[in-house]
Formats: C-alpha cells, sequence, structure tokens
C-alpha cells in the first residue's frame, strides 16, 4: 500500500509564545519545535499499516521553515520518504495550505493520505478535509481506529454518544484522533539510517495565503482570585457573589 | 513528552549535530515516559526493572556504539555519553545497567573476543535476549585488583575457575559473565555462562543506595570453562582497565544527567513554594545554592563535551577520564544533596527524586574506580609518581 502522512512542525506546546515586536507574528526567540502531535499518530498509523501489509510510507510537509529536523524524525520512525514542499510564507490559511498539499499529492499516487485531527498551533482542523475536497476524494476525520480491506478502509470515530463505523473506498483521506495509536519511539538505528538519507525537495506553484494576520496580542491577563472568606462562615457570601455579581446560580 | 529540558546555560546544544540531539531528545522522552513514573518504586522495593530491557533494547540503548553487524547502532562516544546522561536523569541504576551490559560486558567481547564469540553474543544482547556483566572486584580487592586471588587453573580443553567476584552489577541476572583471573599466562578474561557447573551469583541485599540495580557477587567453586569461553585478546590487566575506561566515560556523563534531574526539581519546587509571602526560589540563600549548582553542572558539561571530543578522536587519556569522572561524580552528588535541602522535608519522601539520586551517587562516588583512587591517578598524571604503588 502507498502510504502518505502529512506533517507538520510546531512550536512545542511547553514553548513560552508570544508576540514577536512587529505584532503580527509569534516571537520564534526560546520557540522549540516539534513534529505536530497529532501528526505522529498518523505517521505511526501508516507504519502499522506498513508493518502489517507491506508498503511505502511517505511523509509530506510544506514549510516556510526549516522542517527537515521534523521529518528525519518520521524518517527515523520509520518512514521510507520523506518530501518538503518549500514555502515561502511563514504562516498561511488552511485553504492555501490545503491547496499547496493537493498540488504535492497529485504527484504521488497513494492509497491513504493520513493527517493529524489538527495541528497544535492554530488549532484549525481543517487542512486535511479541505485537502480531500481539492482532490475530490472520501475523507473521515479523527478517526479512532483503522482497518485496512481490500480495496477499502474500515474505521471507527467516536461520536457523540457513540462510536460511528465507516466503510472508505480507496484511496481516501483521514484524519487522526488522539489515542488511534502508541507512537514509536524513533530507535538510534532508525536516527542513523535517517541520517544517511536524503529529503527530496518539491518545487510547487506556491498560491497565496489568503489569510492576512493584522495584529496578534496576548489574552489579558487573568484577574487575581478573590478570598471571600474561610471555612464554613465563607459560604453566604459566596453565594451571594455567585448569584448576584457572577450570575451562575 | 515530559516538559523536561535539562540544563543548557552555555548553548551546548550548538556544540551538538542533528543526530545527537535526535538521540539525546529520544531518551529523554523515552526516560520520563517509560523510567521516571516507575523507578521510585523499584527503589523502594528493591527490584530492578527487568521489564525495561526489552524496550531500551528496541529503542537501541544497549551496545550503541558497536558496529551494526553486531547488532549496534554504530553511534559515536558523544551520543553515548548523552545516552548515559539521559538514562541517569532517571535513575543511576538503569544508568549502570546499561554501562555494566554495554559498556563493559559487550565492550569487552567487542574488543577482545574471538569472532565466534562476537556473533554468538553480541547481537542477541544488542536485543536484551542475553544480560552480561563484568566480574573483575573481589571482596578483598577493590582498588587494587592486580592483586586479585580468583585463579584459572589449565585442564584438558579449557581452564577450571576458582574465587569469587563482589559488587557485580547484574550479576544475577546475567546470562553471561565477563570474568577476569589470574591464569598462568597473567590475568584473562573469561565468558563464564549462568548454568554452568559450580557457577553461582547470589544477590547482595541490604543496599541503601543503587536500589532499582541488582548486585551480585560471583562465586565460582571449580568452573570448567570450555577454551572457547577465553577471550582470545584480553591479556593481561590492561584489558581489563581499558573496559573500565569505557564505563568511567558513561558515568562523567551519566553523573551530570542526575545532577539536572535533580537541579530541575529544586527550581520546580521553591518556584511554587510560598513562604513568607513570596516562593523559596526568592530567596538570597536559596539563589546562591542555584548559582553555584549551575555553575558547576555547566562546568561538567564542559568537561563532558571536550572529553567527548578527545574519545572521539581516539585521544582520550585515562587520567583525562578519570578528572572527569572524579570531577562528576562529586559534583553530582553534591548538587543532589544541596537540592535535597532546598526541597525541605518534602525531600526526605520517595516522590520526589533527589534523595533518590543522593543515595545512587554515593555509589556512584565509590565505584569504577573511587573518588580517591581518581585523585592519585590524577596526582600521577601530575607528578609523575605513583602514590598508590
Amino acid at each position: 500500500m502507498k502510504l502518505v502522512a502529512c506533517v507538520k512542525r510546531v512550536p512545542d506546546t511547553a514553548s513560552p509564545v508570544r508576540p514577536a515586536a512587529d505584532g503580527r507574528s509569534i516571537d520564534l526567540g526560546g520557540v522549540s519545535f516539534v513534529l505536530n502531535p497529532y501528526d505522529e499518530y498518523a505517521v505511526e498509523e501508516c507504519l502499522r499499516i506498513k508493518d502489517a501489509r507491506g508498503g511505502e510510507v511517505t511523509v509530506l510537509s510544506a514549510s516556510g521553515a526549516d522542517a527537515s529536523k521534523e521529518l528525519r524524525h518520521c524518517l527515523a520512525m520509520g518512514a521510507d520518504r520523506a518530501v518538503l514542499v518549500k514555502d515561502a510564507a511563514v504562516d498561511r490559511d488552511a485553504r492555501s495550505t490545503a491547496a499547496l498539499l493537493a498540488a504535492a499529492l497529485k504527484g504521488m499516487p497513494f492509497d491513504i493520505a493520513f493527517f493529524g485531527r489538527q495541528a497544535v498551533d492554530h488549532d484549525n482542523a481543517q487542512v486535511g478535509l479541505i485537502v480531500a475536497t481539492l482532490l475530490g476524494l472520501p475523507a473521515v476525520a479523527e478517526v479512532s481506529q483503522v482497518e485496512v480491506g481490500s480495496g477499502a478502509v474500515t474505521v471507527r470515530r467516536e461520536a457523540e454518544g457513540g462510536i460511528e463505523v465507516h466503510e472508505v473506498p480507496l484511496p481516501c483521506v483521514l484524519t487522526a484522533q488522539k489515542g488511534l495509536n502508541e507512537p514509536r519511539y524513533a530507535s538510534l538505528k532508525g536516527i542513523m539510517k535517517a541520517k544517511k538519507m536524503q529529503i527530496e525537495e518539491m518545487a510547487l506553484e506556491i498560491p497565496d495565503s489568503l489569510l492576512d494576520v493584522l495584529r496578534m496580542e496576548p489574552p489579558p491577563p487573568r484577574p487575581q482570585g478573590r478570598v471571600v472568606g474561610e471555612g464554613a462562615a465563607a459560604v453566604p457570601a459566596l453565594v451571594r457573589l455567585l448569584r448576584d455579581e457572577a450570575k451562575v446560580l | 513528552m515530559g516538559d523536561y529540558r535539562g540544563v543548557d546555560f552555555y548553548g551546548l546544544d550548538d556544540l551538538l549535530t542533528e543526530e545527537q540531539r535526535m538521540v539525546r531528545d529520544t531518551v529523554r522522552d523515552f526516560v520520563s515516559a517509560e523510567v521516571v513514573p516507575i523507578i521510585a518504586g523499584h527503589a523502594r522495593d528493591g527490584t530492578f526493572p527487568l521489564e525495561l530491557v526489552p524496550k531500551l533494547a528496541e529503542l537501541g540503548v544497549l551496545g550503541p556504539t558497536l558496529p551494526e553487524e553486531y547488532g549496534g547502532a554504530a553511534l559515536d562516544d558523544v551520543c553515548y555519553g548523552l545516552i548515559c546522561q539521559e538514562l541517569e536523569r532517571g535513575d543511576s541504576a538503569l544508568r549502570s545497567f546499561a554501562s555494566v551490559h554495554s559498556s563493559l560486558a559487550m565492550h569487552a567481547i567487542f574488543a577482545f573476543g574471538s569472532e565466534e564469540q562476537k556473533r554468538r553474543w553480541l547481537p542477541r544482547m544488542a536485543r536484551g535476549e542475553k544480560i552480561g556483566c563484568f566480574g573483575l572486584t573481589e571482596p578483598d580487592h577493590g582498588s587494587d585488583p592486580a592483586g586479585m586471588s580468583t585463579r584459572a587453573t589449565r585442564i584438558d580443553g579449557g581452564h577450571s575457575l576458582h574465587g569469587s567476584k563482589m559488587w557485580i552489577t547484574n550479576g544475577t541476572i546475567a546470562d553471561v559473565a565477563v570474568v577476569w583471573a589470574q591464569a598462568e599466562s597473567g590475568v584473562r578474561g573469561f565468558l563464564v555462562e549462568k548454568g554452568m557447573k559450580g557457577f553461582s551469583a547470589p544477590e547482595m541485599k541490604g543496599k541503601l543506595s543503587l536500589r532499582a540495580s541488582v548486585t551480585s557477587e560471583l562465586v565460582m567453586e571449580d568452573v570448567e570453562v570450555p577454551e572457547g569461553n577465553l577471550l582470545p585478546g584480553a591479556k593481561g590487566l590492561g584489558a581489563a582497565l581499558a573496559c573500565l575506561n569505557q564505563a568511567r566515560f558513561g558515568i562523567a556523563w551519566g553523573s551530570v544527567g542526575a545532577a539536572q534531574a535533580c537541579f530541575e526539581e529544586a527550581l520546580a519546587y521553591q518556584r511554587t513554594r510560598v513562604q513568607f509571602g513570596k516562593p523559596l526560589a526568592g530567596f538570597q540563600l536559596n539563589q546562591a545554592k542555584f548559582a553555584d549548582m549551575l555553575t558547576e553542572i555547566t562546568k561538567a558539561q564542559l568537561l563532558c563535551h571536550r572529553l567527548g571530543s578527545l574519545k572521539s578522536a581516539g585521544k582520550a587519556a585515562h587520567a583525562q577520564i578519570s578528572l572527569a569522572k572524579r570531577n562528576n561524580a562529586r559534583m553530582a552528588l553534591d548538587v543532589a544533596r544541596t537540592c535535597r535541602t532546598m526541597l525541605g522535608a518534602n525531600g526526605i519522601l520517595d516522590e520526589y527524586h533527589s534523595m533518590r539520586h543522593a543515595a545512587n551517587l554515593e555509589a556512584v562516588y565509590t565505584y569504577e574506580g573511587t573518588h580517591e583512587i581518581h585523585t592519585l591517578i590524577l596526582g600521577a598524571a601530575v607528578t609523575g609518581i605513583e602514590a598508590f604503588r
């Protein structure tokens, strides 16, 4: 099977994120980048399908910055190929990102294109599904289980109050929910193997970003909590405030 | 994965290659997820986390510097040091397991074994299917191994080994012991296998340090070891000491890992624990401790990096390795003790890691050449006069 995992380089959520001096971007000082955690589930699932049924796993990323570290991490996990679409835009909207990835995917035949359900930077949760629309392929978002049959996959996704089961013909687009699997560690041998592999660069016509960031500002600081008293004696005051001031009672 | 980022005040990450950083980060994430949550329980119960061995093997940290044909990942010396640093961030017991298995047992077989011995043991040891240990120290011969009493007497088809070894990490769980004994031709290394007649490896009990590590005695009562189990390349005590240099190099790095773990723990605690209306970290007495520890950790890191470069170039002298082992084990012990004090009463609970590290580092201070012996090695290097002969 031909499997493509589309991945993104995102700021580590443990890094402090602040607006930069231009007020329109993120201050990259002190920010470390990692593979988007949801994409790691997508890569792992592709590797598991390959382990079970044979095939090839390609990781694909479109990035304005150097995403070779993240792609190499995927190679070290066991991916066979890494393709990087170099993008001049540091940040772009979901629609134009999807157009870029769809254009790249047109050049590589695949059975499943796997995405993380969302990237943890902008949290749009759109790219995988827009790619499917642009390519005219069936898609299921946030899958929590994948079973590959002949010419189709059966996937499960958690819906409110139950589990949806879908059968989807191949080729298709899936996005991975947390808990789909437990991603493996890159082995040290894998790291040394990945070191010797080439990251293929793909030159594509780059669409304009449809979104202009006008301003970024930190959220207002959370106001200090207020101590209304101690123990049981505080209850009447607390109830009064919850009713009259917070209006939640 | 865990939020642990280590201490890097001098931007030493810039000295690392991308692969070295990846190796470090992979082992770091592994330790955060698989070791830190379970290690205090093992230390409390006095058990080695045997369940981690297959995972360590899959990760590739067993014999990582060996060529791929023997199951290694052909990593460089700095990668090996970084692996030790991260494992010991979890616990010195885990790093000790890896040091002894990889740097002592596997290294001895790789460096001094026959091709047949290498093919038989190394791939299986790299996969964690077979565990190794290293028997040099004896009940009556610690710092002075040249005086060893274990004897290898020539018999038909091999040697008969008689004697005992002590303080042997992994002894009881090992499938193969690299045992050093006095033979007619001088000190020789033998592969003594679990189950050989007359060989036993009882575990030593009652340790207050390295509680999550197996420490054993090796007892050899006329064990018949076939000729094929003699390490052909190991002639003289120098071979055994060469293995120790490998392990000491790892200890120099590992100690820094333990120190960083304690530093991070004390810092996190002191930032949030409020007394007299402000965090403990805001008090000058505590800031002085942080400044001193940060300085010492950074100096120790610099020693490691330079030693790594020297070793990679094949230029690390044994006295240079001694200097780093001596300094860093001592530094880590001091840092761990200081951090314990900075955790207040909470510091004596095993919910916190610093006291466990401090207790472990008491052993690290003393094993693989005591602090005092390394002092004398440096004394000899400086003056040209050996004080211990």
